[in-house]
């Protein structure tokens, strides 16, 4: 497919020529380097509550955003007008930042190697709402058949469908179809007397609407719900002080993401202001711990054919053995840092400037076997289920909170405890790895990472591992 | 925009809605950053949307679009319409009564003319001001992740089926530095902003810089303390949090799934007799004003808590209708959907102790500057969650702390307040003065 079979040609009738334009336009006043971000998105939602379907939505926003660099200076404009006037009005603000004549010699557009990591033949925002609707009604009525002490479920189902395209003065000219869809049940739980507990379960990708049919169904996401709500029921107050710690696998790589991943995104390590700045080549976790960053795995969540720059995404080696190799990089960055690209520029939209991101972060498998790390620790905390997590960069300190989560004691889970917020610190934690287990599992897919106010989907996954001390917050 | 707005409710009710309801925002952003005293970014854009929700019968659908033709606005009709097949019949649903209908008389001073004429280089220069503040304070100020100008200006119109049309337009301007700190080992980043509707209403750049270093200072060398249970003061910042999670506790939609802690609570003592907490969307020129809700209705001062017994919940017209309440004027909701629930200024009345005769009455006990992660269960309130701040030591704060956890139950925590402060001041819509809470656990060594 070329730019004149693409959507914003046949839609928009833009032309080459008119991106040159744009181009030239953004570099009016000097500069070296500009892009122009193509967004059209449609998204749809839908929710069930009280097992009615109280609320269903669509619509559709477009813009594109220009943005030009000079030294380590970036001017950024948007415009939610694809007239070749607004357009124009955009690279002409977005062109402030730079002084002086043009510099930069454009290279000439040129079309970039094709893959589709997400063949989803039909986008969700393409079928039938009635089926949509099915997969919430589903879900609903699967968590309330689940147990009797369930009295309340939430499903909401929602979509979208992104085209986008983006033009650069080094010669970049991609195009990208990204779909997404994503089921999350929440369901409330109590027994006679007692206070109501929550369970939540979510995940999709860039998958079709079958994925919900074939692989993980409204039923799963249900059952998962319902169940955790029902675990909690019995939960005793979690313990506080330092602590073995032992976390399942999946969703738990969440660790990976607040504990080493943010630290190691490019823009704050150029600036010196990510406690991983400076470190490349030194040990900052056990040498059992091998961490990768991958946009490359076909229909996840956190993948993307290309990233919001236009370059291709690929598999990222962030620490291996235990030894920092390298950050994340955006174009800026890597111009400044001199180091490679590692396709990890993304934004949130056409109204926000790229930055360095995570993909699907994950942790590779080492050789235990998952029993035998329980088995292995006397007095402990599992952690079975994650909440959301946060971490400051700058002192590399982080938490996430363990919404299910059991005590270990002599080697067996005894009884569940409620949520706690773990907290560590990102260089010092994974220091604290002794045991990897073989069952690497990547997350079910409902990830959202927030960075200065923009939000992106991601993955995580990990093997079960065992964390010699961590701090848990507790009460008992 | 207002005949816009009224025009396509007119189109939905020609294609076969009940009842309708169109939101339209219009917004244009600017933001100039700089770091190490060197211009970083500039980032400047308008942008609009529209929204539409629909009714027919006791069926509702939703649609939003950015395209403003002729043609984009016929397809979110047909959008919206399309989708009123596939809800359910709710039999609350519904536009709120006629007669509550109305916008606030007179100027609540939500816009500023002058922010749009203020010229680039004069942003970028308090940007640099207030960095340049930061990096002088202290020879320990070694880096910075820059500071930023920022200005927004809005205009937002609403108008429904039963004639309501309503229109406000808002300016806001904010400055703030994030210096980074540095000592042997030690690396720690701390922040400061001030937030107004003019320029004139801003706060110092000198003053904003000094400030945000000296909380990067005194977080350096920080240590891990050992587990125990001791008086925990939220500083004013941390504080607000605190005020959020109230706001969740008593939103209606929480209490008609009974995922609060505080539902079927009302009229019960809840709290420490010395809370008394208030929405008010009517205070003039505040963040959290609005001369009407995002339904048509006014907005009005309502009294949540008042002296540790719980008033009332929060509502739109659906929680309302729920709960058998009338609405309090808190619907919000963005370009689209059905409304929800949010504040106007959501705040704590002060209490009459200094932050400084507060500490003294503390011979051990955590001061809580920063706190991290998303460790509270509204339908428990199980509350643990990271913090950050200095430990206190006969009445005075001693030393830095952090990778600590501070846990406890949000019910236990209110009704456990030994202390409000005097010191509360409005940054951004919600605000609470320096509090005291009797005991909780702080998770470390």
């Amino acid at each position: 497919m070329g730019l004149s079979d693409s959507f914003f040609a046949s839609r928009f009738n833009i032309t080459e020529r008119d991106l040159e334009r744009y181009l030239d336009e953004a570099l009016s006043r000097g500069g070296d380097y500009a892009d122009l971000y193509f967004e059209y998105l449609a998204t749809s939602a839908i929710s069930m509550d009280e097992s009615i379907v109280k609320s269903a939505t669509q619509g559709v926003s477009l813009g594109i955003g220009v943005r030009v660099i000079a030294g380590e200076r970036t001017g950024y404009a948007y415009s939610d007008d694809l007239s070749p006037e607004k357009i124009l009005k955009a690279a002409k603000v977005a062109a402030c930042i730079a002084e002086g004549p043009s510099q930069v010699e454009k290279t000439p557009l040129q079309e970039g190697p094709r893959r589709n990591l997400y063949p989803v033949i039909v986008a969700p925002t393409d079928t039938a709402f009635s089926d949509r609707v099915e997969l919430v009604k589903r879900a609903d009525k699967f968590a309330r058949a689940y147990d009797p002490r369930v009295f309340q479920v939430q499903a909401t189902y929602a979509d979208s469908l992104r085209h986008v395209m983006v033009a650069t003065s080094d010669g970049v000219l991609n195009f990208d179809r990204q779909p997404m869809a994503r089921l999350n049940v929440r369901a409330l739980a109590r027994q006679e007397g007692g206070p109501p507990q929550s369970g939540h379960s979510g995940g999709g990708g860039r998958v079709g609407l079958e994925f919900f049919l074939n692989e993980k169904t409204p039923e799963h996401f249900a059952t998962e719900a319902a169940r955790q709500a029902i675990v909690q029921l019995n939960a005793i107050e979690a313990p506080a002080g330092e602590l073995t710690v032992v976390l399942g696998p999946g969703w738990r790589g969440i660790l990976l993401h607040e504990a080493v991943g943010h630290g190691l995104e490019a823009d704050f390590n150029r600036k010196g202001t990510s406690a991983f700045s400076g470190r490349v080549g030194q040990q900052v976790a056990s040498p059992l711990c091998t961490v990768v960053d991958d946009g490359t795995i076909r229909n996840r969540r956190g993948s993307l054919n290309l990233d919001d720059e236009g370059s291709v995404t690929q598999r990222n080696v962030l620490i291996e053995n235990g030894i920092l190799r390298g950050y994340l990089q955006d174009k800026l960055s890597s111009r400044i840092m001199g180091s490679p690209q590692t396709g990890s520029g993304r934004r949130e939209s056409y109204a926000h400037i790229p930055m360095p991101r995570m993909t699907n972060t994950f942790l590779m498998p080492g050789e235990s076997d998952p029993t035998d790390i329980i088995r292995s620790v006397s007095k402990g905390l599992y952690c079975a289920n994650f909440g959301g997590g946060q971490v400051d960069i700058t002192s590399g300190n982080f938490v996430f909170s363990a919404s299910e989560s059991y005590l270990i004691e002599d080697g067996h889970l005894t009884r569940p405890v409620r949520n706690a917020t773990l907290i560590g610190n990102g260089p010092e934690a994974l220091r604290h790895v002794s045991m990897v287990g073989n069952n690497l599992e990547l997350d079910e897919g409902m990830g959202v990472c927030g960075k200065e106010g923009q939000s992106v989907p991601v993955g995580v996954g990990m093997p079960t591992i065992k964390i010699d001390k961590m701090t848990v917050g507790g009460t008992a | 925009m207002r005949d816009l707005a009224a025009d396509i409710v007119k189109q939905a009710l020609a294609a076969g809605a009940t009842g309708a309801e169109c939101t339209i925002s219009e917004g244009d952003e600017f933001s100039a950053n700089v770091r190490m005293r060197e211009l970083e970014t500039l980032k400047e854009a308008g942008s609009r949307g529209v929204g539409l929700r629909i009714l027919v019968g006791k069926r509702t659908g939703s649609a939003y679009t950015s395209d403003f033709t002729t043609e984009g606005i016929h397809l979110m009709v047909r959008q919206a319409m399309e989708l009123a097949e596939v809800t359910t019949e709710d039999p609350h649903l519904g536009l709120p009564d006629p007669a509550e209908l109305g916008s606030l008389e007179g100027d609540l001073s939500l816009y500023c003319g002058e922010v749009a004429q203020v010229e680039t280089p004069f942003k970028i220069d308090l940007a640099k001001q207030a960095e340049a503040a930061a990096l002088d304070a202290d020879r320990r100020i070694t880096n910075s992740e820059g500071a930023s100008c920022d200005t927004n200006l809005s205009r937002n119109v609403f108008a429904n089926s039963l004639g309501f049309t309503g229109e406000y337009r808002s300016s806001s301007c904010s400055l703030s530095a994030v210096p980074v700190a540095c000592e042997g080992a030690s690396m720690e980043r701390d922040y400061w902003f001030t937030l107004a509707r003019s320029f004139t209403g801003l706060e110092k750049p000198a003053d904003i810089g000094r400030i945000a270093a000296e909380r990067a200072v005194r977080r350096l060398g920080a240590v891990k303390v050992q587990t125990q249970k001791v008086p925990v003061v939220f500083e004013p910042r941390t504080a607000r949090s605190l005020l959020g999670n109230i706001f969740e506790a008593v939103h209606g939609e929480s209490i008609y799934r009974h995922a609060s802690f505080l539902a079927g609570k009302l009229g019960e003592k809840v709290a420490s007799e010395k809370l008394t907490v208030i929405d008010d969307g009517t205070i003039p020129g505040l963040f959290g004003t609005s001369p009407f809700d995002d339904e048509g209705v006014p907005t009005r001062r309502t009294v949540v808590i008042e002296r540790g017994v719980l008033k009332t919940y929060l509502v739109n017209t659906y929680t309302a209708r729920k709960l058998g309440m009338k609405t309090t004027g808190n619907a919000a909701r963005g370009i689209t959907g059905n409304a929800g629930i949010g504040h106007g200024n959501f705040y704590m009345e002060r209490g009459s102790k200094s932050p400084e005769e507060i500490l003294k009455a503390i011979p051990n006990g955590f001061y809580v500057t920063e706190l991290m992660g998303f460790g509270i269960n509204i339908v428990t309130g199980d509350y643990s969650r990271g913090a950050t701040g200095l430990w206190i030591r006969n009445g005075e704060l001693a030393f830095p702390v952090s990778e600590v956890t501070i846990a406890g139950n949000l019910s236990n925590m209110l009704n456990d307040l030994e202390f409000i402060g005097s010191d509360l001041e409005f940054r951004g819509s919600t605000a609470a003065p320096t509090l005291c809470i009797g005991e909780m656990t702080v998770g470390g060594r």
